[in-house]
């Protein structure tokens, strides 16, 4: 009996490692193989007028100057909001209310905001900043939405860096007398900022590629003219990529196509640069 | 006298140290003010919402339809929408994520793992409006070619398509759980003379349950949350239907087409798109919640 339920578990084995296999490759192969076909369907239609022209109502002239400024003074604006913050955040928690009550209640905070769907910080957004602080649909309206969305990514991400700073380094610098802050800023920054921005480009990489928030804030989907200051009204590519898919015709779905090819070069190249300043990373800390 | 020491140090310290820890302690606090502040925004408008159409209305009325002269506020529709393309992405998210979480912990050189996470992590960068074309432009029209019955939009598609995104998270989460199940639980097993699959089947998966159990929650969220894979791809027509084929409208989709027009504030349709969100955070905080308390378990035990 022993000797025959022997032999048959190879089979099994055989069959039950196959499908883990598969199960690892399928999905990979037909996301990239996806990927692959949009871009085959868009690098056709991208060429330098493309980048540099306005949107049209006829799809062959048509181009994606303004979402692509739009969309890079937004991540722009939502950085400068969110990386002070977010890191002065985790600072806090990790450096001065470790093991206080206050420091709890923020961490169970930053964990449900990080689970929120997007659209949810749209609808805040609409009433807080759109409509109570009377900002309109300006891009500093969405770059104030944003910034809410993306602060767990860098605060967990600088969180992660601050811990690995060894504690020895600390105590000596405190032990020479220096100040909290002093020691903060001389000894523990240096050490944890690689990490904190592999964070930021992360976010920063979700922030490019985000529209469901945006549309719900106000970001236009037809605009002539660059964005002029905070105030001003906007576009992003993922947005102007939205409005083409959503049109029956298929001329302006070759140019959504053409656009997803800039949008996915750009958000891919800085995921891939955030990968590798963190592997670095480990690398020296190994 | 000796109670004096710690009193005098702090007297001591210098104002800029004491300005710094304010600022960063206000900086930190900005987390407990947006949580405030969503639950605040999501109560208000839909108590206003609520003071113009009855509740029960809300619940038990079959049909949504806030954008017509004939207004509907049945909020059914709308979740069985959500729950259709959730269900049909969990039922590729979690197979395969189980089974490539195996492959990842119990199979794979850590050669392979080295190179596979880091790819993962780029390609878990891509937008989801990039999913939204594919699910719209390519998916719908193969499936066309199997059951020509189809509809041009349908919850089949973004569903597939919303399943292929979500596996890395819960294939990673999974991994974590089972690569936390002690060695010495598997060596035992093994030592027993069970053999390696039914040792993972019977004592790995097991142990890692709670893991496992937190993943696919998480990830069943994050499908209930999606928002543009559904408004491209879904159609924007809520039904009360479990039919895969046809065109429907989830809760996230109906507020991306309400925000498309312009709809005043006040009007009750603009009140509208807060109540379907603030089901949608009621749904989405307690699948997260309970995720969290069941990775915080296995977390405990090891």
């Amino acid at each position: 009996m022993i000797a025959m339920r022997r032999r048959s578990v190879p089979v099994g084995e055989i069959v039950f490692r196959a499908l883990c296999l598969g199960a690892v490759v399928v999905p990979l192969v037909a996301l990239v193989a996806l990927l692959v076909a949009v871009i085959a369907e868009g690098v056709g239609r991208l060429d330098a007028d493309f980048v540099m022209r306005f949107p049209s109502r006829i799809a062959s002239a048509a181009g994606i100057l303004p979402a692509l400024a739009g969309s890079i003074a937004l991540v722009l604006l939502t950085m400068l909001i969110a990386v002070p913050v977010a890191v002065g955040s985790a600072l806090y928690l990790e450096e001065y209310g470790n093991r206080g009550r206050f420091a709890g209640v923020i961490e169970v905070n930053i964990t449900n905001l990080a689970g929120v769907p997007s659209v949810i910080y749209g609808l805040l957004g609409l009433e807080i900043f759109v409509r109570f602080l009377a900002l309109r649909q300006s891009l500093i309206a969405g770059a104030l939405t944003l910034s809410l969305l993306v602060m767990p990514v860098i605060i967990t991400a600088s969180r992660e860096s601050i811990r690995t700073v060894p504690n020895a380094l600390r105590e000596a610098a405190l032990g020479m007398g220096a100040t909290r802050w002093s020691m903060v800023r001389g000894v523990v920054l240096p050490m944890a900022a690689p990490g904190m921005i592999t964070g930021s480009i992360l976010a920063l990489s979700r922030a490019f590629g985000e529209s469901a928030p945006l549309i719900i804030v106000g970001a236009a989907t037809f605009i002539t003219f660059l964005p002029n200051g905070v105030m001003s009204s906007y576009s992003t590519l993922p947005i102007q990529i939205f409005n083409w898919v959503s049109r029956p015709h298929e001329a302006f779905q070759t140019n959504a196509a053409a656009g997803i090819v800039v949008l996915l070069a750009a958000v891919l190249c800085l995921n891939a640069v955030a990968v590798l300043v963190r592997h670095r990373l480990q690398r020296r800390r190994n | 006298m000796e109670h004096d020491a710690p009193s005098l140090s702090r007297v001591q310290r210098p104002l800029a140290e004491v300005v710094i820890e304010a600022l960063l302690r206000l900086a930190a606090m900005v987390s407990v003010v947006t949580t405030a502040a969503i639950v605040l925004t999501l109560g208000l408008e839909s108590a206003a919402f609520f003071s113009e159409v009855a509740p029960a209305d809300f619940l038990f009325d079959t049909e949504w339809t806030p954008l017509f002269a004939q207004q509907h506020f049945g909020i059914w529709p709308l979740v069985c929408g959500t729950l259709l393309t959730s269900f049909i992405a969990m039922m590729v998210a979690v197979p395969f994520g189980l089974l490539a979480a195996i492959q990842m912990s119990e199979f794979s050189s850590p050669r392979v793992r080295f190179w596979l996470k880091p790819s993962v992590e780029v390609l878990a960068g891509v937008p989801t409006v990039v999913y939204g074309y594919v699910a719209l432009i390519f998916v719908t029209p193969v499936l066309q070619q199997v059951m020509p019955s189809i509809g041009a939009f349908n919850a089949l598609a973004p569903g597939l398509v919303m399943g292929l995104m979500i596996m890395p998270t819960v294939a990673s989460l999974s991994e974590d759980a089972i690569r936390a199940v002690p060695v010495s639980l598997r060596e035992a097993s093994l030592g027993l003379g069970v053999g390696r699959v039914s040792t993972i089947v019977r004592v790995v998966l097991p142990s890692a349950f709670s893991g496992i159990a937190a993943s696919v929650i998480l990830g069943t969220s994050r499908a209930v949350g999606e928002t543009m894979i559904v408004a491209i791809a879904a159609g924007q027509q809520p039904r009360l239907t479990l039919d895969p084929t046809v065109p429907i409208a989830t809760m996230t989709a109906f507020i991306v087409q309400v925000s498309m027009g312009d709809t005043p504030q006040g009007t009750l349709e603009y009140k509208s798109i807060y109540v379907v969100g603030a089901a949608l955070f009621v749904m989405t905080f307690v699948m997260n919640w309970v995720s969290y308390k069941l990775s915080r378990r296995y977390r405990r035990l090891t």
